[in-house]
């Protein structure tokens, strides 16, 4: 899909990643959206769409980022590129605060970080050309010639797959694989260092969603890039991610290497998850024992007291429905909100989160 | 499951197209299968493979003009559906036959109330009384699992989550007690610890009351679940069919071979890289005269070109597929 060679020209060389420097520090964000009544738009009240999280991303690897729908992933996504107004907390991208920059020092910051979304049907204009469409960020940021802008596309285009001839359709001529393809060049186009993935195959049928998948590894290995892969996809977060964190109701429940995650899930809601992930083979799928979590998620706008898993945990106990856990380190590497763990060594995490 | 029992579902030949300013559309060519009491058909392929098209063409769901079952055969109890009268098929869609759709938030009416939606049915079809039918709303209710059904029969579809509504939709899907019950993805789009749920539902249902089930999805990993019997589609056919067992440890067509391939797992050995199927699904502007996956087969040959490969048997265990390679013969060189 990705010739060798293609993406040797300087604009796209990668950066040297190093793999024990943290390009993304996230401390105590806070994501609050209002809720209001009345005629006056009185605030009553707030849905906490994310709730004191803390992690870490290193230079070079891919962050997973799961859990169900309305659990808070994707406006986590959000608030780390400052796409909405963060209520609390800091996001240092590559040593600078995103959260308090000021509108010309964020602009300027743009460049290193980007986003991939998940509706490429959504996220195109659909009267751009794909030309247009890629060059919108060179045209803002740089102050390239016509000429070294259409280059540029080219060797985007090449990057992602897509065959120059196209360079001036519109998004509707492309199948969803396609589309995707469009909105990861676009992505690239000011070589950022990191990129915020949001369900970027969400919306792909299962033999494109490999192809994808493949293009953003080649990628990565290519220019060194830094990702946050937010998916409701267990298995496919397996595959790319290195790290995976677990999120639950506005909070990290677990984070650890995706190896220790997936063999053994101390959360009991990681567990659940897992358990729940159908296996493509009917031998495995018959010998399973499979956790079936009670009931539905509770509103973020009033979530329980205590662990805000404690309504639908199998292995709730007393004290979870009175203090909230704290996320520790309980294993190397290896961070977990849950008081199952309380008497395990305690390697307070304090602030560093990862 | 019932062997060499009838089927309470039989299906020849189906055809079905749609007319649209760009062309004739070949959504469904030549579908033929059955459906055993009792049995669980999966129904697997990528969007625009044409499962859905196939299923909501039994039971004339496709407006017309632009569709059109324009051949084959539709037996169920003793009936042609396929040349059968609205009437006819007005008394078998809904009560016999049951629909789940994907999504229950736009298959559920906004503006009345759950308890008038599942009474529908019943007071139509079984000509229940207004107090007849509550009580057996209720019964529905409280079978699917909605705790305190009696007071929630008042309540709107938006007052209750993604995966209660689901189950509102399977309580209606199931109040005149169908013989058959077609769900169209019915989990896509819920998380998969509320897809737990349901699916775990629906096993439990049938166990209780015997009906046959066509269960649509994309996910291998659902179908593997619960199916008896697997049926593969690809470019508006059948490409390969077989009990489950047998489908997932020796699948025959590359496509459910390569299909199968690129599903990573959450649980067993981690693949370092993805397989991937090259290229894009066919559009079906024509009759096929070919086989519409040579394009992306890694076996394809000069044959495939020129001929449309139909269903052979493999083995003695009810296992068929429409192909001109051979895995056995030609050797398991996957490329």
């Amino acid at each position: 899909m990705l010739d060798e060679g293609m993406v040797t020209g300087d604009a796209l060389a990668g950066h040297a990643p190093d793999p024990r420097r943290k390009l993304v520090e996230v401390r105590g964000l806070k994501m609050y959206f209002p809720i209001t009544s009345g005629l006056l738009r009185r605030k009553i009240g707030d849905v906490k769409a994310v709730d004191n999280v803390s992690f870490d991303i290193y230079e070079g690897e891919t962050l997973g980022l799961v859990g169900e729908s309305g659990c808070g992933k994707s406006t986590t996504g959000r608030a780390l590129l400052r796409l909405y107004e963060v209520t609390d907390g800091v996001v240092k991208i590559d040593g600078q605060d995103v959260a308090r920059a000021d509108a010309r020092t964020l602009r300027q910051m743009r460049t290193t970080m980007q986003m991939v979304f998940q509706d490429p049907q959504a996220s195109l204009n659909p009267r751009m050309t794909v030309a247009s469409i890629i060059s919108e960020p060179l045209d803002e940021h740089t102050k390239l010639s016509k000429k070294e802008k259409l280059a540029r596309i080219y060797e985007l285009m090449d990057a992602v797959g897509l065959n120059r001839t196209f360079a001036n359709r519109y998004p509707h001529e492309f199948s969803g694989g396609q589309r995707q393809r469009i909105g990861i060049a676009r992505a690239l186009a000011l070589n950022p260092k990191f990129i915020v993935c949001d369900e970027p195959i969400a919306a792909l049928d299962v033999s494109i969603q490999a192809q994808v998948v493949n293009l953003l590894e080649e990628l990565q290995e290519k220019l060194g890039l830094t990702y946050l892969f937010i998916s409701h996809d267990l298995s496919m977060v397996r595959h790319i991610a290195d790290r995976v964190a677990v999120m639950y109701l506005g909070q990290l429940a677990e984070l650890a290497p995706r190896e220790a995650l997936y063999a053994e899930p101390l959360h009991p809601y990681t567990e659940a998850l897992l358990s729940a992930v159908p296996d493509p083979d009917p031998a495995v799928e018959t010998r399973r024992a499979r956790i079936i979590l009670k009931g539905d998620v509770p509103s973020p706008a009033n979530p329980p007291k205590g662990c805000n898993f404690c309504t639908r945990c199998p292995r709730v106990m007393a004290v979870c429905k009175d203090v909230e856990p704290a996320f520790r380190e309980v294993r190397p590497q290896h961070f977990v909100a849950c008081h199952l763990y309380d008497s395990d060594k305690t390697q307070d995490a304090g602030s560093a989160g990862a | 499951m019932p062997d060499g029992a009838l089927p309470v579902l039989d299906v020849k030949d189906l055809k079905t197209v749609f007319r649209t300013r760009g062309g004739q559309v070949h959504a469904v060519n030549s579908v033929s299968f059955h459906l055993h009491p009792g049995e669980l058909l999966g129904v697997v392929g990528e969007s625009g493979s044409g499962k859905s098209v196939t299923m909501m063409s039994l039971i004339g769901l496709l407006p017309s003009p632009p569709a059109n079952v324009s051949g084959g055969q539709i037996l169920f109890d003793g009936h042609d559906l396929r040349t059968a009268s609205d009437e006819t098929l007005r008394k078998i869609r809904g009560a016999r036959i049951g629909f789940i759709f994907q999504d229950p938030m736009t298959s559920l009416n906004p503006v009345f109330n759950v308890g008038f939606q599942l009474m529908e049915p019943l007071r139509k079809h079984m000509g229940l009384s207004k107090a007849g039918a509550r009580d057996r709303a209720v019964e529905l209710l409280e079978l699917v699992g909605i705790p305190d059904a009696r007071s929630r029969l008042r309540d709107y579809p938006h007052q209750f989550s993604g995966g209660m509504r689901q189950r509102v939709m399977i309580a209606i899907a199931l109040a005149c007690d169908p013989k058959v019950l077609i769900a169209d993805e019915p989990t896509t789009a819920l998380d998969v610890t509320i897809q737990a749920q349901i699916i775990e539902l629906v096993k439990e249902l049938r166990e209780k009351l015997g009906m046959a089930i066509v269960w649509i999805t994309h996910d291998l990993g659902v179908i593997a679940g619960i199916a008896d019997r697997v049926m593969v589609m690809y470019g508006g056919q059948v490409v390969e069919q077989a009990p489950a067992r047998e489908l997932f440890a020796n699948p025959q067509h590359p496509y459910t071979r390569a299909l199968l391939k690129t599903v990573p797992k959450v649980h067993g050995a981690r693949e370092p890289k993805l397989n991937v199927i090259e290229g894009q699904p066919p559009i079906l502007m024509a009759a096929p005269s070919a086989c519409s996956f040579r394009d992306r087969c890694a076996h394809a040959f000069a044959r495939c070109g020129t001929e449309n490969p139909q269903r052979r048997p493999v083995g003695a265990n009810g296992h068929d597929v429409a192909c001109f390679w051979d895995a056995a013969t030609q050797g398991e060189a996957d490329a």
